[in-house]
C-alpha cells in the first residue's frame, strides 16, 4: 500500500530565499532538501503548504512554469499558517504537495492575444506567473498591459521585479496606480476599476483579473461598459480549501470544486455558478 | 443460490471469522451497532443501524501520516498499513449503495489510498429488508429493498437464510461456507420479495418522487423562496450529516503527541459556520446558505457530476435523529412548490 502515491502525503520543502515584498507580504522561494524544484506546475496552478502541527493552506505558485529551479509564493500574513511562515527564516523545511487546480489557458485561447492583465494588492500573486510566462515566450503573444494597484506603494507586491524588469520590456505597457496619493509617487492615484476605465482599452484584448472580489465586481462592470464580453475574461478564485481534489468537500459550489475545476475560470463560466464566492 | 438454516447462522460466523474479520449488526443499548463478531454475539433484527456503514470505509477520524520535528527539519512518515480482509454482514440495501456514492468520490483521480484499501479487503453480504418503516424512501431512489446488491445478497425467512453471490469476492466468500449451506431454489426468496413489495407501496413515502431534480437543476431550484422557512429552525448541529450514510466532507488537522505530530482527517459537515469561512469572510453567512448547500448537493450538484445519481440513499436516518424534525423528504416535497 506504501507503493500508491497519495496526494494528501506531502514532500518536504525548504525555504531558501525570504524577500520582503509589502508590510503584510513575504515572497518565499522554495526547492526540495536536494536542491530542485518539488514538481512542475502550469500558471495558475496552487499548491498545499504546511508546517507540522500549525496547519496546512494554499498558495498560488508565483513563479513561472519556465523557471526549472525553484518555485517562489508570495504570501499575505493572515493567521495561523501565514503568521507562522513570516517569522520563518532561510533554511527552514515546510511541506509541499501539488500542483492543483487548472492553469490558465496560456497555450490554448491566450496564444496570438493581446493580453490585458488586472490585479489588486495579493491578486498580483497568481498573475506573476502568468506574466512572466508570457514575458518568456513573448512572440506567442501580442501586446501585453498590465494595470496593478494597492493600498500605497509600500503595498505594492514585486514591485522591484516591475519596475526594472516589466517596464523595461518591449511591448508590455505597465499602469500602476495607488490609493491614496502619497509622497514619493507621481504615478497614477485611485481605485483600480476606475483606473481601467479611464484608460480604456480595446475591446480586442483577453483580461486576466485577479484581487479583493469587490475589485473584480467593479473592474467587471467597467470592462461591460467598455465592450467587453464575460467570454474575454478569466480570472482565480479562492475559497477555503482543505484536500486540493475535490473530495473533502469544502470547496465546492454549485457543480463545481474550485479546487479542481478551478480555481481559474472564465467568467461566463462563473457567471452559471451560485453567487456563493 | 445457497441457503443454511437460521439456527446454523453462528456456524456461518464461525466460519467466516475464521479467516478474516467480520461486523454484523447487534443489538446495543443505544440500538442497533456493528461490532466485531465474537462467539454467541447475536444479529440484530433491526431495521437497520443507528450508525451508518460508512466508518468502515471512512472513519470519523483516521490518521493520515506522521511528521518529525527536529529545528528547521521536518521528516513525513508514512503510516499508512495493508489492512485486514473484513467481511460486513447485514448491511440494508440503502447502505448497499451509498457505497457506490462514496466510491465516485473517493475512488476517482487522484484515488484515496486510505479509502481504496478498506474497500479492496472488504467483502459486504447485504440482507433483504421485510418490514421497511414510515420513514424508509429508497425507492424513491430506484432502491430494491427486497434484492439489495453487494458482493453477496442474503434473505432471511423464518426458518432459512439464502445466500447469492454477485461479484467473485462473494463467490469466494460462499464457497468458504460450502459445508455450512446446501443448494436452493429461489422460490421462498420471491414469495418474500413479492411480499416486502406489496409492503413498501403501502408506506407513506412510496409516492415521494426525485423526479424533479437531477442534474443541472441549479437554476431551478437555488433561489426558491422556501428556502428561507425550511432553514429557519435548522441549529446547525450537523447531525444529519453525520449519521448520512453518503455525507462526505471531510477536516485535516493536526495533532501533536509530544513525541510527533500527526495529521489526521475528521468528519466536517457544511452544516457549520465555520465550514467555508475565510480571512475576507464568508461566502456562506447564514444557515439558509449551509442547508440549502446541504440539499442541493444531494439532489442537484452531485447527480450532475456522476450521470443523475443522487447522493441521498433513503435509509431515513436523518428523519429520525433531527432535533427539529428537518429532514430531506421536507425539502423535497416543499422547494419548487409555489412554481
Ligand atoms: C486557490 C487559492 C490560492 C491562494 N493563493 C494565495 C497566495 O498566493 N497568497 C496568499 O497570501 N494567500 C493565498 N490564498 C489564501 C490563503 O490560503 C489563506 O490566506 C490562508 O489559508 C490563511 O491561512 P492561515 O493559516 O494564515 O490562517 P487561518 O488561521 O487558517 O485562518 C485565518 C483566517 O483565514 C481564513 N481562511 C482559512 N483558509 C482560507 C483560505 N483558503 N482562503 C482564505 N481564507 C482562509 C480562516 O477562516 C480565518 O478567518 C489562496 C487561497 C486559495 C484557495
Ligand atoms: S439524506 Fe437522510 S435519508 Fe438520505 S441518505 Fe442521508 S441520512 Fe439517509
Ligand atoms: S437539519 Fe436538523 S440535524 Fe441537520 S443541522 Fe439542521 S437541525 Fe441539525
Ligand atoms: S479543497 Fe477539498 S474539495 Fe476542494
Amino acid at each position: 500500500m506504501a507503493n500508491i502515491e497519495e496526494t494528501l502525503i506531502p514532500k518536504i520543502g525548504v525555504i531558501t530565499d525570504v524577500r520582503i515584498d509589502t508590510p503584510d507580504v513575504k515572497t518565499f522561494r522554495v526547492v526540495t532538501p536536494d536542491g530542485k524544484k518539488a514538481f512542475d506546475h502550469k500558471p495558475g496552478q496552487c499548491a498545499m503548504l504546511s508546517i507540522p502541527a500549525v496547519g496546512e493552506a494554499m498558495f498560488s505558485i508565483t513563479s513561472s512554469p519556465t523557471n526549472t529551479e525553484f518555485m517562489e509564493f508570495s504570501i499575505k500574513k493572515c493567521d495561523c499558517v501565514t503568521e507562522w511562515l513570516h517569522q520563518a527564516e532561510v533554511g527552514q523545511q515546510i511541506t509541499i504537495r501539488g500542483p492543483y487546480g487548472n492553469p490558465f489557458p496560456v497555450d490554448d485561447e491566450f496564444a496570438g492575444k493581446d493580453l490585458l492583465f488586472v490585479a489588486g494588492g495579493i491578486g498580483l500573486a497568481p498573475l506573476r506567473s502568468v506574466i512572466n510566462y508570457c514575458r518568456h515566450y513573448r512572440d506567442r503573444y501580442g501586446k501585453i498591459d498590465i494595470v496593478y494597484g494597492s493600498r500605497s506603494k509600500a503595498d505594492l507586491v514585486d514591485y522591484n521585479e516591475i519596475i526594472t524588469e516589466w517596464v523595461t520590456d518591449d511591448g508590455i505597457d505597465v499602469h500602476l496606480t495607488i490609493d491614496n496619493a502619497e509622497e514619493g509617487w507621481d504615478g497614477h492615484v485611485g481605485f483600480v476599476p476606475n483606473y481601467v476605465k479611464e484608460l480604456g482599452f480595446d475591446t480586442n484584448k483577453t483580461v486576466i483579473i485577479c484581487g479583493p472580489p469587490i475589485m473584480i465586481k467593479f473592474t467587471l462592470e467597467g470592462l461591460m461598459t467598455l465592450g467587453y464580453e464575460k467570454t474575454q475574461v478569466y480570472t482565480t478564485m479562492e475559497l477555503r480549501m482543505k484536500c486540493g481534489v475535490g473530495k473533502c468537500g469544502r470547496c465546492n459550489i454549485g457543480d463545481k470544486y474550485v479546487c479542481k475545476d478551478g480555481p481559474v475560470f472564465r467568467c461566463d463560466q462563473l457567471e452559471e455558478l451560485p453567487d456563493e464566492y | 443460490m445457497r441457503k443454511c438454516k437460521t439456527d446454523a447462522l453462528d456456524a456461518v460466523f464461525a466460519e467466516i471469522a475464521k479467516s478474516s474479520l467480520l461486523y454484523i449488526p447487534t443489538d446495543t443499548e443505544k440500538g442497533a451497532e456493528y461490532k466485531k463478531w465474537s462467539d454467541g454475539m447475536k444479529m440484530s433484527n433491526a431495521l437497520n443501524t443507528v450508525r451508518s456503514p460508512k466508518d468502515f470505509f471512512f472513519p470519523q477520524t483516521e490518521d493520515l501520516m506522521e511528521f518529525k520535528v527536529n529545528g528547521k527539519e521536518i521528516e513525513v512518515i508514512d503510516t499508512r498499513s495493508e489492512k485486514e480482509d473484513f467481511v460486513v454482514f447485514g448491511v440494508r440495501a440503502c447502505d448497499v449503495k451509498s457505497f457506490e456514492i462514496l466510491d465516485r468520490v473517493f475512488l476517482i483521480d487522484p484515488c484515496d489510498s486510505y479509502y481504496a484499501n478498506r474497500r479492496e479487503h472488504s467483502t459486504i453480504v447485504s440482507v433483504a429488508c421485510t418490514r421497511p418503516v414510515e420513514t424508509c424512501f429508497c425507492q424513491t431512489f430506484g432502491i430494491d429493498a427486497a434484492a439489495p446488491e453487494g458482493d453477496v445478497s442474503c434473505w432471511k425467512t423464518d426458518s432459512e437464510v439464502y445466500f447469492k453471490a454477485n461479484t467473485p469476492k462473494g463467490e469466494a466468500l460462499l464457497a468458504k461456507l460450502e459445508g455450512i449451506t446446501v443448494d436452493a431454489d429461489d422460490k421462498d426468496v420471491t414469495a418474500q420479495q413479492e411480499k416486502t413489495r406489496e409492503i413498501m407501496k403501502k408506506l407513506p413515502l412510496a409516492e415521494l418522487s426525485a423526479d424533479k431534480f437531477g442534474a443541472g437543476k441549479t437554476e431551478e431550484f437555488f433561489n426558491a423562496p422556501e428556502w428561507d422557512e425550511l432553514s429557519e429552525s435548522c441549529l446547525g448541529c450537523g447531525t444529519c450529516t453525520f449519521v448520512c450514510p453518503t455525507c462526505q466532507c471531510y477536516d485535516i488537522k493536526d495533532y501533536n503527541t509530544g513525541h510527533g505530530v500527526i495529521r489526521f482527517r475528521c468528519w466536517d459537515s457544511c452544516m457549520y459556520s465555520d465550514f467555508t469561512k475565510m480571512a475576507h469572510g464568508n461566502p456562506r453567512l447564514t444557515q439558509k446558505e449551509r442547508f440549502r448547500q446541504r440539499f442541493m448537493h444531494k439532489l442537484v450538484y452531485y447527480p450532475s457530476n456522476n450521470d443523475g445519481l443522487f447522493s441521498c440513499v433513503g435509509c431515513g436516518r436523518c428523519l429520525a435523529k433531527c432535533p427539529i424534525s428537518m429532514n430531506i423528504v421536507k425539502v423535497m416535497k416543499t422547494i419548487g412548490k409555489s412554481e
